[in-house]
């Protein structure tokens, strides 16, 4: 295995990411994984990689890559204008590349994290049972500048027409389902109801750990006090100030504050796709 | 054995919290470590993980294989069985310390606060033999029971930006070593050469839940001998002679 992905540039925040972590919460040690898991899964769906193949996360600003083998990739998730040699390169399907190909990437389109499979999955370092980049577990937290990615070299076998229509809430609909956390019934009546009416608004203190939330003041009672445990990916926090954290893929394993929603797979996806400022609105689930 | 009353709430589409009653104590530790090695040797369908805290035990599981109803089902049957055996752990081990005032910059205002010298502070907190409650927060730092009354002591107004790995600490009713460095708010004392967690290791964590850890003061030089012995790979933490 002699192929690779070598990178000119990294880019802001990249990084291999898979299903995450499985098994070692009792560590300490976070799940992980791409943000979004659903076009994660769309981008290694289009080559028929296996489910937990690792792909490239990217956010925002996007790296340059030189691809020294022939291969076969896909890119899903935000469309920050990904380009092959300075040509559109089509999302949501499936690509061939010949070996000494660039791929670099422009402006930012719509949504916040690309994903980009290979055939075969990026062949990157494994530890404990997963791909997935994180600070003091993989040697780096982030894609950095002269890395060598190994890679399968691949040539398509069949026809490259395999076309997936992306979902069109992931990035629009603000709504994030959730089911009722713990520890909801601390909440005052009043703000039981509230919870699910107002409009909140991702704050910029958003990154892969979790996102902050501005909009609702709500509150519990003061003289409450919880012992610490767990938390989850999609668990929304209520801190003593009155603001909503919601916990993404990073996440601490414990933690101390009431937990008073717990979010679907899919508004963690969806949320994984919002920017500073876009409002989300909480939606019960059943 | 006292029999604990369980709650059992459904955290999320594919988690299933049990909770025991709200104290910190070794009996209800004991209560639900008992319950999670029962779990997990009974390799019930659908059950990914299990994660404990201190009066919670969370199952994560895969919905399209088991639900809560069925799960809560199983472990009522399993806790109410007399017959799952105790899998108490007899291990303490020994962790060094080093208390030289240059890493613990909390030592000096933390001793006048209390109102007793520095050498007092550090004997008291090397003293006791403290319970594994579980790991979080970072991979790899145990939340510690068993810290003296008169060492209680607040977090720091604003927390810092940096503490070292190895950072031992006092926060609000607890006592900690930072694994890794990071941000934090708790006051510290010394540092400990040993590594808490080592992603390479299987498993990575020497200690776990249910586990006791004694701290024995070392000076700065056997604290560079040991840390090297550490980077080495060379150095074996000592086990306790026998439960004090």
């Amino acid at each position: 295995m002699t192929a690779s992905v070598d990178v000119l540039a990294p880019g802001l925040l990249t990084s291999i990411q898979d299903r995450g972590r499985v098994g070692f919460k009792k560590f300490g040690v976070p799940v992980s994984g791409a943000m979004d898991q659903q076009s994660a899964a769309l981008a290694n769906h289009l080559l028929n990689n296996m489910a937990d193949a690792a792909v490239m996360e990217i956010t925002l600003t996007g790296p340059q890559l030189v691809f020294n083998s022939e291969t076969v990739i896909a890119i899903t998730g935000a469309d920050i204008s990904p380009s092959i040699n300075g040509s559109i390169c089509p999302m949501n399907r499936p690509v061939q590349l010949t070996a000494g190909d660039t791929l670099s990437f422009g402006a930012a389109k719509k949504g916040v994290r690309t994903y980009m499979a290979v055939k075969g999955g990026f062949q990157t370092e494994v530890v404990m049972n997963s791909f997935s980049f994180y600070p003091g577990i993989t040697r780096q937290p982030l894609i950095k500048k002269g890395d060598c990615l190994p890679i399968y070299a691949s040539r398509s076998s069949g026809q490259l027409k395999s076309v997936v229509k992306e979902d069109p809430t992931l990035f629009v609909s603000p709504e994030l389902p959730c089911a009722l956390g713990p520890e909801f019934e601390l909440l005052k009546k009043e703000h039981q109801k509230k919870i699910f009416n107002i409009e909140f608004s991702v704050s910029s203190d958003n990154n892969r750990m979790g996102y902050r939330l501005n909009g609702g003041s709500l509150s519990y009672p003061d003289s409450y006090s919880m012992l610490t445990s767990s938390v989850l990916p999609g668990t929304v926090q209520l801190t003593p100030s009155g603001q909503l954290i919601v916990l993404m893929r990073d996440c601490q394993t414990t933690g101390g504050y009431p937990r008073v929603l717990q979010l679907s797979e899919t508004a963690i996806n969806r949320l994984a796709q919002k920017r500073t400022q876009d409002k989300v609105l909480f939606a019960p689930l059943d | 054995m006292e029999q604990f009353d369980l709650t059992f709430k459904a955290f999320g589409q594919s988690a299933l919290l049990i909770e025991w009653p709200s104290r910190l104590e070794e009996n209800i530790l004991n209560d639900i470590l008992r319950l999670q090695s029962a779990l997990e040797n009974e390799l019930i369908e659908g059950v990914i993980e299990t994660v404990n805290a201190y009066n919670s035990l969370t199952v994560l599981f895969n919905p399209f294989k088991t639900n809560v109803v069925e799960l809560q089902r199983v472990v009522k049957t399993l806790h109410l069985k007399g017959a799952i055996p105790t899998t108490k752990s007899d291990k303490i081990w020994k962790v060094p310390v080093c208390y030289d005032s240059s890493f613990g910059i909390d030592l000096k205002e933390l001793s006048q606060t209390k109102e007793m010298s520095v050498e007092e502070l550090i004997q008291l907190h090397y003293q006791p033999t403290y319970l594994v409650y579980f790991i979080g927060f970072l991979p790899g730092f145990l939340y510690l029971g068993g810290l003296p009354k008169n060492l209680y002591a607040p977090r720091r107004p604003s927390p810092r930006v940096k503490i070292d790995r190895g950072a031992v600490a006092i926060g609000g009713m607890q006592t900690g070593v930072y694994p890794s460095e990071s941000p934090g708010g708790w006051n510290i004392i010394g540092n400990s050469p040993i590594d808490f967690f080592n992603p390479k290791s299987n498993p990575p964590c020497f200690a776990k839940a249910g586990d006791r850890i004694k701290f024995f003061p070392v000076n700065m030089e056997e604290y560079e001998k040991i840390r090297a012995e550490v980077l080495r790979g060379e150095y074996k933490i000592e086990l306790h002679d026998s439960v004090s």
